[in-house]
């Protein structure tokens, strides 16, 4: 019992990511009907937002200490962050450690702007083209991305550790009851969790008691019928693509510590959450999200030693292997509407 | 002739000369001089335009004349490629046996994963394209490793049984004992063409891919696949199953894809996952894109085109920068900033376009690639015919110009 | 018997009864026309005709084989043929090839692996394409794109590539939805053309009523998906439950 616990456990992180992208890409689909292959490209720049700030915090005066000396006999350099300097060296110090939280604050405005820019610069002249067009060009973007991405910061991952606090593991299993030591659990990870599920909430909260979350249910529900209400539909679909920008940004904040940011994370992780979005039920938002924890935790038990003894290499392919299933025998996925794409 | 028509031929042979004298075409430069390094004359490119001229020729049939989008044909070059790499261990050095397997599982990989994924259309169709491709790489490169030896990729050696192959068999891959790394070099006129076996192996197999798209499409079935591309519903209210002639379309089109990583193994004999994974399925797209979806040359330009650059522009490091903008002034550019004070003119010009060459070919790829994709999405041909728009007042549209062969409907197939 | 023969055919949509007990009977050769007020269930009848619902009740025989769960290219096989609300055809090919790609279906069936053959070699297609684009006024614009012709011509150009394939039943869905005046009366001409010159069967879904009263033998009035009454046009004209079908309240205020 405390292995299944753990294996469910295990899945939720890589959930939450897929449940927040998911829910992004379903939001661009839902409502403005376009195919968005960039979307992962956004979940790592979020990431690399992390390491931004982390990188700015840091950046240090380098003073020579003449005192000291370091192992080759040079007078040492000590560097100093800026932000100890100005803060005091104990909140300069929690500042730094906490740069990936803070992270959240900086990268919102700056996803909300990437999202505007991307859709009024873009995303808005592909409304009417066909579906294979934005996924082409949105394809396109993804890859320019990647690569401004990785010229700037390099091919490999750079590690941005969670704040101190939250560093470790504890242990879970004690809090509900199990032996001590039987399920032990990152800190971090559960923080994780929790922070997606209130993302995931403020999106439902916001699409369900504000007027403007009622407009974009009802865009998504009737394109046409809202646009023919005289109800300037473009601007909100603006606001929408930022929204969703920036949800795929935080999430990919959070994730950092997770799983150090590189250059092509957007990628790997755009292949399944399309994937997420299509068992989920394209154009649903539940199930979008609901696909996005199961799969995580699909794929967590499938790496379990027990059932890879069985089916070597299972845990590759499991996603894709449910995917291809219910797409043939569920093709509207867990919870879309009947009839849409049945064909 | 061969069942075309005059204006077909010509351009059947207009192909057939193109080929024939790339080494010269794609070697304009004289040795030693400046613009040398823009030479493509080198066996290894040559083969490469071909080989992958027959992949996007393929993906054409599904894509341009179908209108099926699929991130996954990748996953068949890794097989064909795969194929051809074990008969070349099992049973001969000789190309052919390799080629041959590597069609056929091609095809039958094809025909599963077509019968699957076409059961849906547009853009679940493409999703479950690029769920089965990633499926495949994931399988290749960590599950089915006694097959694709996983990370590593798959090799010859020595002491491989290869069965058919007498004792005085070739140990370099070959056709019937010709040699495909052998190339002849011809220095003339101070430029240096280089005839390579390899490269002419592939170029008639691509002439060959090249005929048979050519009869495709001015065939009652391309026309078939063209109607499935404009109303796939009033297709079946005409009385014709669109499923046969889609998935028809697939498993030509994955035939292709085997042929071409076939025929990569045959010039260099490994195999890898990498091939199978979904970006480079996205670079044949590209590819196919950018020459021009739904024409008969464009799949081939296009191939050509990226091919070409990518050699070019991965050559173009910082030193060939500097050497070419040596003639700007080296004032410093920004001074009193803490980072870049001492940065001249030269420098922060040097620095931008770098972002773009050596290793930000693929930046400038996927820029390019959306250029293409939002103003000219007919791609080169496309391109090409409104240049020639230009200098014609009326355009007669008489297939003078092989490229463009325009007819009274310019829009979809050639 | 007619050729066509619907009994007992109802669906449901949810709460929604949106075909109830229908039971329809089209005798071959004649034009035989389905009109009643909106939401009176003439679309869901047509799409249960063609294979694309499938009815939770009752049967549908063409010429006494069942329609129902096959897909809509086997019943274009059987020989029905249908025309859309809104001209389908290939925008992407010529009026040439529109035409003649019907052709093939017939010769050639739901599909033939005819890679190696070329199209302009065809002759036998070649010339019954030209001649029944020549039946409908359109040989001269054989080369166009389908896509540029106008709205009426795609309407003339549908009907070719229907009645090319020599269909028994001719299905048409407000065939005249969203036509002017003229275009209209070059439609109804069209149809009479048809009608006179071939065995065929066709039945009409329309709202205009001078197109109906202009082709019809047999009217079906349907309303809130049940037929209402089935008569000549001259005891529909002014049958007193048609009226109240059609003004519904008003009359009776």
């Amino acid at each position: 019992m405390d292995q299944i616990l753990l294996q469910i456990l295990n899945g939720l992180d890589k959930g939450s990511a897929y449940a927040l992208i998911a829910l992004g890409l379903t939001l661009i689909f839902g409502t403005l009907g376009v195919v968005n292959f960039a979307h992962g490209a956004l979940f790592m720049i979020g990431a690399f937002c992390a390491v931004t700030l982390q990188k700015l915090l840091s950046y240090s005066t380098v003073t020579i200490d003449p005192t000291k000396t370091d192992f080759l006999g040079n007078p040492a350099k000590i560097k100093t962050p800026y932000v100890e300097a100005w803060f005091g060296p104990e909140m300069g110090a929690a500042i730094i450690d906490w740069s990936v939280p803070l992270a959240i604050l900086f990268s919102i405005p700056i996803m909300i702007l990437i999202g505007f820019i991307m859709e009024r610069g873009l995303i808005k002249h592909f409304y009417n083209r066909p579906h294979a067009d934005q996924i082409l060009v949105t394809f396109g973007l993804a890859i320019v991305l990647q690569e401004i991405i990785k010229q700037k910061f390099g091919a490999n991952p750079i590690p941005t550790p969670a704040p101190d606090a939250f560093r470790g593991s504890f242990d879970f299993g004690v809090l509900l009851g199990f032996d001590p030591n039987a399920i032990i659990y990152p800190y971090w990870r559960i923080i994780y969790f929790v922070f997606s599920l209130v993302v995931i909430s403020s999106v439902f909260a916001f699409l369900r008691f504000t007027t403007f979350g009622m407009v974009v249910r009802a865009g998504m529900a009737d394109r046409e019928t809202v646009g023919l209400l005289g109800i300037n539909i473009d601007k909100r679909f603006t606001i929408m693509f930022g929204i969703a920008a920036a949800v795929a940004g935080v999430a990919g904040v959070m994730y950092a510590p997770i799983n150090s940011p590189n250059y092509h994370m957007g990628m790997d992780f755009l292949v399944l959450s399309f994937v997420v979005v299509v068992v989920g039920g394209m154009g649903s938002l539940p199930g979008a999200v609901l696909a996005g924890f199961l799969l995580g935790i699909l794929e967590s038990f499938a790496s379990m030693n027990e059932i890879k003894q069985f089916l070597p290499g299972i845990d590759q392919i499991i996603i894709y292997l449910t995917a291809i299933v219910i797409l043939l025998v569920r093709p509207r996925g867990l919870m879309g509407k009947r009839g849409v794409m049945e064909e | 002739m061969l069942g075309l028509n005059k204006r077909d031929t010509k351009f059947l042979i207009i192909v057939i000369l193109l080929t024939a004298f790339t080494p010269f075409l794609l070697q304009p430069f004289p040795e030693g001089s400046a613009m040398a390094q823009f030479n493509g004359g080198y066996p290894d490119l040559m083969q490469r335009v071909a080989i992958f001229g027959i992949f996007a020729i393929g993906f054409n049939i599904l894509f341009g004349l179908t209108g099926y989008l699929s991130f996954g044909h990748a996953a068949f070059l890794g097989v064909g490629s795969y194929s051809a790499v074990w008969m070349m261990k099992l049973l001969s050095m000789n190309i052919i046996p390799g080629i041959i397997l590597a069609m056929i599982m091609s095809g039958l990989f094809a025909l599963l994963i077509g019968w699957i994924s076409l059961r849906r259309s547009g853009i679940y169709f493409s999703i479950l394209t690029l769920a089965f491709a990633q499926m495949s790489y994931n399988l290749a490169y960590s599950v089915l490793t006694p097959l694709t030896n996983g990370e590593t990729g798959l090799q010859i050696r020595p002491n491989d049984p290869r069965i058919l192959d007498g004792e005085n068999a070739s140990p370099y891959t070959n056709l019937f004992g010709l040699d495909m790394s052998a190339s002849y070099k011809w220095e003339v006129f101070g430029h240096q063409f280089t005839f390579n076996t390899g490269f002419y192996v592939c170029a008639v197999i691509a002439v060959i891919a090249f005929y048979i798209s050519l009869r495709i499409f001015r065939s009652p079935f391309g026309m078939m696949l063209r109607a499935v591309k404009s109303n796939q519903q009033r297709m079946s209210y005409t009385g014709l199953n669109p499923r046969p002639y889609t998935l028809a379309a697939f498993v030509i089109s994955g035939m292709y894809a085997g042929l071409a990583g076939g025929l990569l193994a045959a010039m260099d004999p490994l195999a890898g996952a990498e091939r199978m994974q979904w970006t480079v399925g996205g670079e044949v797209v590209i590819m196919t894109i950018l020459g021009g979806a739904g024409t008969l040359l464009g799949p081939v330009l296009g191939a050509g085109a990226i091919k070409y650059l990518e050699n070019i522009f991965s050559k173009i490091n910082d030193n060939v920068l500097h050497n070419w903008f040596s003639f700007l002034p080296d004032t410093p550019f920004w001074t009193g900033f803490p980072f870049y004070s001492d940065a001249s003119i030269e420098d922060a010009v040097v620095w931008f376009f770098s972002r773009f060459t050596g290793e930000g070919w693929a930046l400038t790829l996927g820029l390019m690639f959306m250029l293409v994709v939002t103003f000219l999405p007919g791609g080169l041909v496309e391109g090409g015919r409104r240049i020639m728009g230009l200098f014609k007042r009326k355009p007669k549209g008489d297939g003078d110009d092989p490229e463009h062969h325009p007819q009274s409907t310019p829009h979809v197939a050639e | 018997m007619g050729i066509l023969e619907v009994k007992n055919v109802g669906k449901r949509f949810g709460g929604l009864q949106a075909l109830g007990d229908v039971n329809l009977s089209v005798a071959e050769n004649t034009v035989h026309a389905i009109i009643g007020p909106n939401g009176a269930g003439k679309s869901t009848l047509l799409n249960v005709l063609v294979g694309k619902l499938i009815p939770d009740t009752g049967s549908v025989m063409f010429d006494g084989q069942s329609v129902l769960g096959r897909k809509p290219h086997e019943i274009n096989q059987m020989g029905i043929s249908r025309v859309f609300q809104t001209p389908e055809i290939f925008g992407d090919l010529t009026v040439m090839e529109n035409v003649m790609i019907p052709c093939f279906a017939r010769r050639d069936g739901s599909f033939r692996m005819h890679a190696f053959e070329t199209v302009s070699q065809e002759r036998d297609i070649v010339d019954e394409a030209e001649h029944i684009l020549n039946d409908v006024n359109m040989l001269d614009k054989r080369e166009m794109h389908a896509a540029s012709l106008s709205r009426g011509d795609k309407r003339r150009l549908e009907m070719a590539m229907c009645l090319v394939q020599k269909p028994r039943l001719l299905l048409l869905d407000e065939p005249t939805a969203g036509m002017a005046r003229a275009d209209t009366n070059n439609t109804i001409e069209l149809l009479k053309h048809i009608r006179d010159t071939r065995d065929i069967t066709m039945a009409i879904i329309e709202h205009d009523m001078h197109v109906v009263f202009s082709l019809a033998e047999r009217i079906t009035v349907l309303a809130q998906g049940t037929p209402l009454v089935e008569d000549t046009p001259e005891n529909i004209k002014g049958h007193p439950k048609v009226k109240e079908a059609y003004l519904g309240e008003q009359a009776q205020e």
